[in-house]
Parts: C-alpha cells; structure tokens; sequence
C-alpha cells in the first residue's frame, strides 16, 4: 500500500461524516458538496479497496439524494465489485444498480462478475447480483446469464429461488428467447406452497399477463388454483389481476372464477383485497349479474365510508362499471353528486366524471343546470373541469344528446359568463360549429350573440374574446335575424373594443360590414318597395367571384341562391328611417376611423374597407342634394347595385366542411402542384413595382365603383387566407390582378384551386345547377339531413369524425416473447389439465411434477400464434423445448385435433440452447391450424 | 413492473431515500421529484392518499415528518401499496425503534438493504418482518 493512499484512509471522511458535515456545514450545501466531490475524485483513485468502496458510498448517497452525476465512477465501481469482502461489493453493487443503464460503457465488462457471483454459495451474494441484474440488465448479460437464471430457478434455497423469479422478468423483457429455456421452472414455481416464492412468481405473470393475456390462457387452472387455496392477500391481489385479464378471453374461465371472487369478496377483510375482487368483478366479470350487484353493494360501502381513499376508489369502481351497469350510479346518485364538492380535488373530478357518465337525452338539462351551479361556486380549476366536461358530453357525436338546441345555446352563452371559465376556444367553436350546422337555431344563436356582445365587461375578460369572436361572427352572419340590427351595430363598434386583439378585432368589424350592409339592404327595400329591385342574376361576376374568397376561413356555400332569397325576405322589426341610417353610417366613420392607422393589417384593412363603402354609399345614397328618386337614378343606381351585391355576397349561407374535403377535389390536368416554383421569385421582383398599385387604398370612390371593390376584395382574402397559405396569398397580392376573375370565375379558379377552398369554384351565385353537379361529384361528401328525430337537423359530414387511425402494433419484441411462450405453454398443454384435474381433486400433484418421466408422445405441438398485428395470422413454429424437461404422459382427449398435425413435426430431443436456437425458425410453410380454443378443455368442462 | 419508484421525503420536501425501478436519468429524477413532492405536500389530510401523475399512480403516506411515496403503474393496488407502506414503516421500526428521520438519513445503506429485501424488480417478494430483518442481523453481527 503506498503512502498516499494510507493517508487517504487514515483521514477519509466517512459517509456519516460527509452527512453530518452537509447539516452543519456553513459554506452553502453546493459549495460543501462540490469539496465532497473533489475529495471523493481523489479517494476513489486510490489502490485500496476500502478507501475506494467508502468513496463510492459517499459518491452513492450524493448521486441518489442531490443529483450528482457519478458517471465518472463506473469503472471503479467495477473494481470494488471484484473485491472478496461482501460490504465492498454490497456497496458496489448499490453504486452499479444506481447507475449503470443501457449504455453505460463498462457493462460489458460486468457480465463475468455477475456470473461468479450468481454461482457463489454465499446465498447473499447470489441475491446482491441478482437484484442488481434486475436492474440493468440489457440484451446481452440477459442472453449471457440465462444458463445460470435457469439453475437458481430450481435453487433449493428460497431466498435465493424467489429472486431468481422475480429477475426472470426482466431477462425475458430483454431476451425473449430465453423463454424456451426458464419459462417451464417458472410454471414450476406457480406450484410451489412457500408464499414468498408464490409471491414472486405470481408477481412476474401478472406483468407478463397484462402484456399479452392470451398467451397465459393454458395456465389458467393454475391460477386458479391459486385463487382457491392462496390464504396471502398479496398474491390473491395480484391472482386476481391475472385472472381479470384472462376471463374476457375465456367464457368457461369467467364462470368458473366468478364464484371464488364473490367468496373472497364476502368473506375478506382486508379493504386491498375486498377492493381488487370488485374492480375485478366489474371490469371483467360484468356479465354476471349477482356478482356485480354483490360488488356494488361493496362499493357503496366504501362511499359512505369517512376514508377519503375508499371513497376515491369507490368513485373509480363505479366508473369503471358505469358503462355497462349504469343503474349502479344511479343508486348512488346522491353521494355522487355530494361529492362534487368534496375537500378532495381528485375525488371531485371522479364524481364528475360520473355525473357525465349518467347524462342522456332526458336529462341533459338538469345535469348541466345542476353542474354550472356548482362551476358557480367552485374554484377556478374545476370550474374548468366541469365545464370541460359539460362541453365534451355535449357536443359528443355531433350534439348528439341535444335536443333542443335553443337551450344549449343559451346555456353556452352562460357558461362563458361563469368568472373562471376559461374555455372560450371551445365554446367559440361550439358556437360557430352550431350555426353552421342547426338551421334552426339561428335566431336563438344571435340573440345570445348579442347579450354577449352587448356587455361591455365582457371585453376586459381576455379569456372571453374567442367566445365574443364567435359571438360577433354570428351575429353578422345571421344578422338577417337579429331584432335590432342598429343595436348590435353599435356592440360591435362599442369603444372597448379596443381591448380585443386585432385578430378578433378584424372579426368585428367584418361583422360590422356584414351589420352594414344588411341594414342598408333593408333601409333600400323599404324605401322602394315598390320599385322591382335589381335581378341578382345580372351581377357582374367580379363581385359574385370575390364573395368565394370570403370563405376562406374553411367554410363553403352550401345551398346558395336560395337562401339569399329566403334571408332577404325575412325582415326585421326595427325600420330603417333616413335619420337611422345617416346615424348609422356615422357611427361607423367615427368608430372605424382611428382604425385606419391601425398596425395590424387585418384590422386597418378591413376598416378601410368598409369606410370606403360608407363613404361611396353616403355620397350616392344621402347625399342631401341629390333627390330621392333623381339621386337613385343618377348616382345612387351604382350604390345601390353595390349595396344589393354586398347583401347577395354576405347572405350566401356557409355550411361545414368535411377536413377530407380538399382530398376530394380532383387535381386538374396539367397542374404541377410539386413544381418549383423558384424562378417565379424573378418574375415576381419585376412585377412587384407595378402591381402594387392595385393593392392600394389610394381613394376608392374616385375610381369606378366595381374596380375599387374589387381591389377591396382582393386585399380581404388575402387577409383571410394568409394564416394557412401564406405564400399562395403572397403571390395574390403581388399578382392581385391575375386573379381577379374578369368574366368565368368558374374557369379561373379551375386553373387555381386556391389551396385552402376546395368549393370556392362553386360559389357563382347565377350557376347553382353547377354548384349541385359539383357538390355531388367531388366536392362535398354526402350530408345527412334527415334525422327522423324531432330535434332539428344537424349537419353531418361523413368524415366529420374519422381521425386517422395510426395505432402502433406491438412490438416485436413483446410479440418474440409472447410467441416463445406459447410455443413453451402449448408444449405443456399436455401436463396441465392433468396437473389441474388432481388439483381439483385435491391431489397434490407436484410430487409426480418432478420426475421425468419418458414422454411417449410427439412433444411437438402446432400453434397458432395470434400476436402479429393482432391479426389472427396464423403461422407455425415448430416446438421443442422440452427435449430435456420431459413430463408424464397425460390423457389427452381435448386437443386431439390439434395433434392431427404432429405427423408433419418431428420429435425433438435436443439440449435447452440446443432448441432454443432451433426453435426460431418457423416452419412458414405450414398453414393453418384450427383456432385454438381448446386451451383449458378439461379443466372447464 | 407493479412498482416503479419509492421515495421517502421530509417535510421540508427533501428527499431522504430515492429507489428507482427503472432507468431514469438525474435531470428526470429531479424533475419528476420535484413534481411529485410539490403535489403531494401540499395535500391535506382529508384528502386521498393517490395522486396520478405523468403515467404513473402516486400512492403517499405520512408518517411524522416523513412521507412515504411510492410510484405505481396504473392498474395496481392502492389499497395493498399503502400496507406496503406500512409494512416497510413497521420493519423499519422494528429494527431501529422509534424510527425517525434521522435514522432512514444516517442508515441509508440499511434502508434500501431491507427495500431490497422486500421490492425486487418492482414486485414485491417478501412481506414477513422476521425475513425481511434476518439478512440485515447477520450482518450486522459480522461487522
């Protein structure tokens, strides 16, 4: 021993001393952690083993409580692990199991020392390696240290046997082929009586059953047998779990269980093992109706008990049971519904959920009455919970459970009133999504819009400005139903606005514009109803094509000429007087005015927008000099026509559109949508100067009317398209002209389907036949009007609700493991109905389970292997793990057809490796085999 | 894996013994401590004792100062986790008497010496004290 290193242990601090150091210590706990560490750096160098193995404890503790990096110690840890002296490799093992992972680099280098110590005779050293194993193994030391597993498997020392089981888990993890080699003394061990092995083992196939349960059917008796004799509440715990995912596969097995568990259930008085029965008997044995009236009897139990824990699990139980059994929420209705306003968050979200859980058509009313209430008192959080969920049940399958949709409306309007909710995205897509859908409720819809939009605190509640959005955008676009048109006008342009984003802002004065319109339309209408108006059919196409750009924001014409007519008609209350009007537009230059500086392009465009309409129609329509009747004729036919075209434009209906519904336009000839379009760059700089012209706002009303709209409109859909595609739209500004639609929007927008728009060529107004044609051919999947219900049409896509199913298949790993158990268990197959015929008729069998006896049958048994993809592909492996693990012969009655195939196999008689590496092959060749139901024949018969 | 971690935690929300199951990296230990131990502590006693968390089920336990919390996979026992709990508490006691914090910070290495006893690979293989205490005698007598 050198001297450095004697001094190094003489003066070594201890671990003791490093703790007691870290709480007296008063240099800050980084700064004495970090002089710990350095020291430890030092001592962990040194040559001897004690100094070292105490710097590695003390490197231990620091990794595992303050989150130290000892990376760096690997190797030396290795280095302790080969000392003799059992506290050193104690602590080096706990150092190993702390850090060492997968791609650590030394691990090879620990395969032979884990070796050596799962072959000592120190039982404890044995148990040091495997734990250790049992957390770092990978595929390699798994595959290397099979051969010893195997051995302590049949160990004669418990302590030592039981670990073995519960390591043999996570080789099989890593190194599924080591199944064929273990998997038959695991099954050996299910039979042992000691509890702590049982214990083990039965933990390791509840892990292995949860993966693939179907794999472990043939073990069933097994289990069973445990189920019946097992007096340890843990392993009837985790028995029961086994069982639960085998009797949704086994109807016999179900039945044979169900009675045992309602024993256990009866009789136990340990809550765990009361509560595994009954989350059992409701989630796997449903079907049998006394058990689960016996097992919600016990539920009820548990939620009147004052244990916080019984009653959360209680809440859970009857989750789990709700949808199948609701009646056994209903009887507890009211410790469900008291729970609501529970001390305990989690409890409250239990109780929750099984409020929904009890909602239908009937009484959707009253639970959501009930639910916003308590939203009312309760804190922020669950507020959010219950009104989520309240939104989420609601709107299942397309409101399926709404029946009046007028009192669901109403209700949205009032849940975003509620101080804490915080759920105006949904809400604002409910909104709007109902609107669209639910002709009906229309009217309802903008009446609730405009008490929203009324209310001026609503504009501070940032939460709330996607409900007001919304709310905004229906009242314009259904403002053909609204009673007072002036009133929401003034909502709309109500000076707190300003507290918006500009995002929602822009949708605000849209509507605006869509307000103004609407009353200018009625103001023309009254004032000369005599006088037949304008044919919409002679619009030019100019206008008619922009309208298609209004719906950019996904939405599409869905039944259009019609129901321009139908809205114009209906008229509302309030009249439109001159004074009104003039009021009107005012109100709109005053409010929209300041807008026109505004930083954000959406809002200052659109204000510009609809100013310059407010400016045209003031100058042709109310200009005082010019007189009614000889201002109409004269000037005012123009503001007039563009007041009648507006009001055609907006009153187009939009209707949902399917998120396939672009898949479904046909590409057109010749259309190269994967071109570079890189040298368009060059053609764009050139254009750019130019072309920016007709982008400007300049002053609309000193040109022609129809022209200055039509650079209005072209501005508008780019705003309204740029989120999506921005640089489609980037390229329609610099080129704006181009895609103006000078006489045949049809054909136009057939050479450019603008990206977001897959119905903007079905927007002419004066083509409807057309619009039907194409709607049926490409464009719109079918709709489902006709719902034979009274409650009003809902709008159904086809697609509305398909998402794309991209569920990852088991891996292959799991699938390897699950094959080679099966391969092992079917080779079984012929002891285990014998093992548990004797079982049942009380003979212990295990005697006769250790002697070998000369199998006189074929071992090699076909299989069926369900696992890939899920998919019964049927597919074979030859079998022949038992070359060395011979069994008694048993009769056999049941699996006589399965046995039809054992011509084509050979016997196998080969050593464990031997078959092992035999056994992957699959003999493809071979086809199919019967299904294999006769796993437990003779057991359940 | 049935378990997947147990912590043990004071009061003051310092980690006084970590024992993972499975590979987590140290800036994912702290992290999901630090989580963990935020929810939990700042539970009451009317409330239950589990706690979902990430993919995990946290079933806690407060003895004195010390809270006990284990980290389960989603379909296991609560109930059979907090005798768990209760056991190792037990064990604990019987072999330090009167165990206390200070006891679980000074005999670390004896502290997961009898969670080895008990856990191993997440199940749980032994549930008899006297088992669990023997291994832990023995040495004690040798050194």
């Amino acid at each position: 021993m050198s001297g450095p290193s004697l001094i190094d242990s003489l003066f070594q601090r201890t671990l003791e001393d490093l703790i007691k150091g870290l709480r007296q210590q008063l240099i800050g706990e980084q700064a004495f952690i970090s002089k710990a560490l350095e020291e430890i750096r030092k001592e962990i160098k040194s040559t001897d083993l004690s100094t070292k193995s105490t710097a590695l404890l003390k490197l231990s503790y620091l990794s595992s409580l303050h989150f130290h990096d000892m990376a760096f110690a690997s190797f030396h840890a290795l280095e302790v692990l080969s000392s003799p002296r059992f506290s050193h490799k104690k602590i080096a093992y706990h150092a190993i199991s702390l850090s060492f992972h997968d791609s650590t680099p030394v691990l090879l280098l620990i395969t032979n020392h884990l070796r050596k110590d799962l072959t000592s005779t120190n039982e404890f050293e044995v148990s040091l390696s495997l734990q250790c194993l049992s957390r770092i193994a990978n595929v390699d030391l798994a595959r290397d240290l099979t051969p010893e597993i195997f051995t302590l498997l049949s160990s004669n020392k418990l302590y030592v046997r039981k670990r073995a089981v519960a390591v043999v888990l996570r080789v099989f993890e890593k190194y599924p082929d080591s199944v064929r080699v273990c998997f038959k003394r695991l099954v050996e061990n299910l039979e042992n009586y000691d509890p702590q092995i049982l214990s083990a083992v039965v933990g390791v196939f509840c892990e292995l059953a949860c993966k693939d349960p179907r794999s472990y059917l043939p073990l069933a008796p097994e289990f069973y047998k445990i189920l019946v004799d097992s007096k340890n509440n843990w392993v009837l715990i985790k028995v029961l779990k086994i069982l639960a995912k085998l009797a949704p596969l086994e109807p016999r097995l179900a039945k044979r269980v169900v009675e045992p568990v309602c024993d256990h259930m009866r009789r136990t008085g340990a809550k765990s093992l009361l509560f595994e029965c009954v989350r059992t008997v409701v989630t796997s044995l449903s079907e049998y109706d006394s058990a689960v009236r016996l097992a919600v009897g016990k539920v009820r139990e548990f939620l009147v008990d004052e244990d916080p824990n019984l009653k959360y699990l209680g809440l859970q139980a009857l989750s789990i049971v709700a949808p199948k059994h609701l009646w056994a929420v209903s009887e507890n209705k009211e410790v469900v519904i008291k729970s609501l306003s529970d001390a305990d968050p989690n409890i409250k979200i239990e109780s929750l959920h099984l409020v929904m859980a009890m909602v239908s058509e009937h009484n959707v009313a009253e639970i959501s009455r009930v639910l916003v209430n308590y939203a009312l008192k309760a804190d922020p959080e669950f507020c959010n919970e219950i009104l989520n969920s309240i939104l989420s049940t609601c709107s299942r399958n397309l409101y399926e459970i709404i029946v009046d949709f007028d009192w669901y409306v109403s209700l949205l309007g009032e849940m975003s009133r509620i101080p804490h909710c915080q759920k105006g995205e949904e809400i604002e897509n409910q909104l709007i999504d109902i609107g669209l859908r639910v002709k009906q409720v229309r009217p309802e819809l903008v009446r609730v819009a405009r008490d929203l939009l009324i209310d001026p605190a609503l504009l501070g509640n940032p939460f709330l400005h996607r409900v007001l959005s919304a709310a905004a955008w229906a009242s314009g676009e259904y403002v053909e139903f609204s009673r007072n048109p002036l009133e929401l006008m003034e909502a709309l342009l109500q000076p707190r606005t300003s507290l918006l984003p500009p995002s929602i802002r822009a949708i605000y004065i849209q509507s605006a514009f869509k307000v103004l319109v609407f009353c200018l339309h009625t103001y023309l209408m009254q004032r000369e109803s005599t006088t037949s108006s304008a044919c919409p059919d002679n619009l030019p196409s100019g206008v008619s094509a922009s309208v298609s750009y209004e719906s950019f924001d996904g939405l599409s014409v869905e039944n259009g000429g019609d129901a321009a007519v139908t809205h114009s008609l209906t008229s509302t209350s309030a009249s439109m007087t001159d004074e009104s009007i003039v009021n009107l537009l005012n109100l709109v230059e005053i409010a929209l005015g300041p807008l026109l500086g505004s930083h954000d392009v959406e809002v200052q465009g659109r204000a510009r927008n609809v100013l310059g309409f407010v400016d045209m129609t003031k100058l042709d329509l109310l200009n005082p000099s010019a007189q009614e009747d000889k201002g109409l004729e004269r000037k005012g036919v123009e503001a007039y026509k563009t007041i009648e075209l507006m009001h055609d434009a907006f009153s187009e209906e939009l209707g949902p559109v399917s998120l396939t519904a672009q898949g479904k336009v046909p590409l057109p000839d010749g259309l190269m949508l994967k071109e570079n379009l890189g040298d368009l760059e060059m053609i764009c700089g050139d254009i750019e100067l130019p072309s920016s012209n007709s982008f400007s706002f300049g002053s609309p009303y000193e040109e022609k009317v129809g022209v200055s709209f039509s650079n209005l409109q072209i501005k508008e859909d780019f705003e309204q398209s740029n989120e999506s595609t921005s640089l489609l739209a980037e390229h329609r500004k610099r080129h704006g002209l181009y895609y103006l639609p000078s006489g045949k929007s049809e054909i136009i927008s057939n050479d450019y389907p603008p990206a977001n728009d897959p119905t903007s060529q079905g927007n002419v107004n004066d083509n409807s036949d057309d619009l039907a044609k194409l709607t049926e051919e490409s464009l719109f999947p079918k709709k489902k009007p006709n719902h034979a219900k009274p409650r009003p049409v809902v709008v159904k896509l086809d697609e509305v609700d398909e998402k794309p199913i991209a569920m990852k298949k088991p891996e292959a790993k799991d699938d390897s493991l699950s094959g080679a158990v099966r391969d092992i268990l079917l080779g079984s197959e012929d002891v285990i109905p014998t093992s548990s015929r004797s079982n049942l008729s009380g003979k212990p069998s295990s005697k006769r389970r250790g002697k070998e006896k000369q199998d006189t049958d074929p071992h090699v048994e076909s299989k069926e292997n369900l696992v890939d993809d899920g998919n019964p592909s049927s597919r074979r492996r030859k079998h022949h793990s038992h070359g060395k693990e011979r069994r008694h012969k048993s009769p056999r009655k049941k699996n006589a057809e399965e046995r039809e195939d054992n011509g084509q196999k050979e016997k196998e008689k080969s050593s464990h490796r031997h078959g092992r590496h035999k056994s992957r092959r699959r003999a493809d060749e071979l086809l199919n085999v019967s299904p294999q139901t006769p796993v437990i024949p003779d057991f359940l018969l | 894996m049935g378990i997947r971690f147990i912590l043990m935690v004071n009061k003051q929300g310092q980690t006084r013994l970590a024992q993972y199951y499975e590979w987590l990296t140290l800036e994912e230990r702290r992290a999901l401590e630090g989580e963990i131990v935020r929810k939990c502590l700042a539970r009451t006693e009317q409330q239950c004792s589990f706690v979902e968390h990430r993919n995990y089920k946290i079933v806690y336990r407060r003895y004195a100062s010390l809270f006990f919390l284990v980290g389960v996979d989603n379909d296991e026992n609560e109930l059979a986790i907090l005798e768990f709990i209760h056991l190792l508490v037990e064990t604990m006691d019987r072999h330090f008497g009167n165990v206390c914090e200070l006891d679980i910070m000074f005999h670390l290495e004896k502290a997961h010496f009898m969670l080895e006893e008990m856990v191993m690979n997440g199940s749980v293989v032994e549930t008899s004290k006297t088992n669990i205490l023997t291994p832990i005698q023995l040495m004690d007598k040798a050194s």
